[in-house]
């Protein structure tokens, strides 16, 4: 595959990059409906969407603020929910870092889970591959699911508009958390930060401005660390 | 939602820049920095550390009985947990925690 072109490595990518457009699809609609019957109006619906451009962080923004929780507390819970960006960054970044700066703003723009998990295994697969190659996978493996994200918010937000009150889409963030969850808890140590964070997070409701919650989340990322760590320390 | 439309707006924006910032850190937005070790592996955890200290509340005290624990949510939250882990499944494990939640609602009418 040394003989690949950029043009090519696009299209290899976007074959990629065309299963995640059955994730993005019905999470992009619920955020719809959710934030349009939470109050937001459209522009700022497609606002969210748009520029931020994070499912996770759109879900846990929207379920604080439906909660009225300060605005300083909805942008520290969603941007934890973030930093996990921060450890793709750093895996991705040294493949991509000699491309023009405006390319890697787009691919920091565009940088998800999916994107993440496909582009990394090709560049570890193929390593060598010149760097405009490397960034036209990436950015033809993002395409489909970024295009639909837009296209099923938009519906979503039409949608929501026409849904009566009532249908227990009150529980609909909740289900959407745990099935964003549930899959991640490959090892003991996801497992023993998950409920540190739920133990901790119940115990700590009583404290303000949802500060319990980060709390729980600090601890539960020093628990989940630690466990990893021992482990790794008795397997050798 | 008690919000005003500028800290709507404000919140969207913000947390938009920062959202970028952490994508573009280490892209060469702050130069090449090789993380260290011991910050991936915290970094590994932030959504299992946030998400289920987040939703826990939401079950268990839901806003739509005022607060009071409901066997047809908490009942679809196991099932939802469940397929989810089973099959490795986001959209698995969202479907079939939504269908369990009709079900139940249906069931205790």
């Amino acid at each position: 595959m040394t003989t690949a072109t950029p043009k090519s490595a696009f299209w290899s990518g976007f074959r990629n990059g065309l299963p995640f457009i059955l994730g993005a699809t019905p999470f992009g609609m619920l955020f719809g409906i959710l934030a349009t019957e939470a109050g937001f109006d459209l522009a700022q619906v497609m606002g969210m969407t748009i520029v931020v451009i994070a499912g996770a962080a759109q879900f846990t923004a929207l379920a604080q603020m439906q909660d009225s929780a300060p605005v300083l507390m909805v942008l520290a819970a969603s941007l934890a929910v973030n930093m996990r960006m921060a450890m793709y960054s750093a895996s991705i970044g040294p493949h991509l870092i000699d491309a023009p700066f405006w390319q890697r703003a787009v691919a920091a723009y565009i940088l998800v889970d999916n994107t993440y998990a496909v582009a990394i295994s090709e560049f570890e697969e193929r390593p060598l591959r010149p760097v405009p190659q490397k960034m036209a996978f990436y950015i033809g493996c993002a395409i489909p699911a970024w295009i639909f994200w837009y296209l099923s918010t938009f519906v979503g937000a039409l949608f929501g508009q026409a849904i009566p009150a009532g249908f227990a889409l009150d529980f609909a963030p909740a289900i959407v958390f745990l099935a964003l969850v549930a899959p991640m808890l490959k090892t003991l140590a996801h497992v023993a930060a998950a409920f540190t964070s739920v133990a901790l997070a119940l115990a700590l409701a009583f404290l303000p401005f949802s500060s319990g919650l980060l709390i729980a989340a600090v601890c539960a990322m020093l628990v989940g660390a630690e466990v990893e760590r021992r482990l790794a320390k008795a397997a050798q | 939602m008690t919000y005003s439309q500028a800290e709507i707006w404000a919140t969207i924006i913000v947390l938009g820049v920062g959202t970028f910032l952490i994508r573009f850190s280490f892209m060469g937005g702050f130069g090449r920095v090789n993380l260290p070790a011991w910050a991936l592996r915290l970094l590994r955890y932030t959504p299992v550390a946030v998400l289920p200290g987040l939703v826990a509340p939401l079950i268990l005290w839901p806003a739509a009985t005022g607060g009071t624990p409901e066997i047809s949510r908490i009942s679809a939250a196991l099932v939802a947990v469940a397929v989810g882990v089973y099959f490795k499944n986001v959209l698995a494990a969202m479907f079939a925690g939504g269908a369990m939640l009709y079900l139940m609602l249906y069931l205790t009418g």
